[in-house]
């Protein structure tokens, strides 16, 4: 129905090399992606992708492979730190086909989104309602006796 | 930018809770006890998931004797499944963005 991975993929009539520039340099990013892009393109490397009328979001460069793999987090929220539950994981793997790239896309870590953090503060509110439940279960059960 | 829509999105991609959807869609609704008979775990388990589910508006509950019972609401559900079609239509487009960037810049280079 809905999975916690899509993956989608492009054949490109243009050598890896070319194709890593394109996927990987902030010029190129501001085109296919983001309208601006700051990319410290190294493990660990901070990456803002503004989107006019949208807002600047972080990302942090997880692989650096070239001209194989490209990784990075992508937090799905405006000025926070990217980290697991708050954003997914981008990877994009090129490998080379004749004399093109085969060029493929996952996106990964739905299913931890949004949880981690709201997990923890409504469990006990969670926890209380359940037991409501359960109490008023009784009761009725008692009732109806 | 969708915290909302990925809310629906992760409260949905968990294989047991796409069951229990699967599940209380095919009966029209139905009650934790019900659900326990054809998934492999707690009751506790199952109320929790359900719990998950009905903070994300997914299915709601209502009251059936001493039982409640959830239903889908399916209004929520094509909200899910509709944000899951834009986000691979949006890679689609950018793929075929880089295909465009790439090709044109090794012409140039050719």
């Amino acid at each position: 129905m809905v999975p916690d991975r899509i993956s989608r993929e492009v054949v490109i009539d243009a050598p890896p090399d070319v194709v890593w520039s394109i996927v990987t340099e902030p010029r190129h990013v501001a085109r296919w992606f983001s309208d601006e892009a700051d990319i410290d393109l190294r493990p660990g490397g901070a990456m803002l992708l503004t989107w006019h009328g949208h807002g600047a979001y972080q990302a942090r460069v997880e692989t650096v492979d070239p001209p194989r793999t490209f990784t990075f987090r992508w937090l799905r929220r405006e000025n926070n730190e990217p980290r697991e539950g708050t954003s997914t994981l981008v990877e994009f793997t090129l490998a080379p086909e004749g004399s093109g790239t085969r060029l493929r896309v996952v996106e990964s870590g739905f299913q931890q989104l949004s949880w981690a953090e709201e997990e923890r503060a409504r469990y006990a509110d969670e926890n209380s309602r359940g037991w409501i439940r359960e109490l008023d279960e009784l009761v009725d059960y008692i009732a109806a006796r | 930018m969708t915290e909302e829509a990925d809310r629906l999105w992760a409260a949905l991609a968990d294989p047991t809770r796409q069951r229990l959807v699967d599940l209380i869609l095919a009966a029209d609704g139905a009650t934790a006890t019900a659900l326990a008979r054809d998934v492999p775990i707690t009751r506790q388990g199952i109320a929790k998931h359900l719990a998950v589910l009905e903070r994300a508006g997914l299915v709601e509950a209502s009251r059936a004797g001493r039982e409640v019972r959830f239903a889908v609401r399916r209004d929520r559900l094509d909200q899910a499944t509709g944000h899951m079609a834009r986000v691979l239509e949006n890679w689609d487009r950018r793929l075929a963005t880089i295909k465009d960037l790439a090709e044109a810049e090794h012409d140039a280079q050719g």
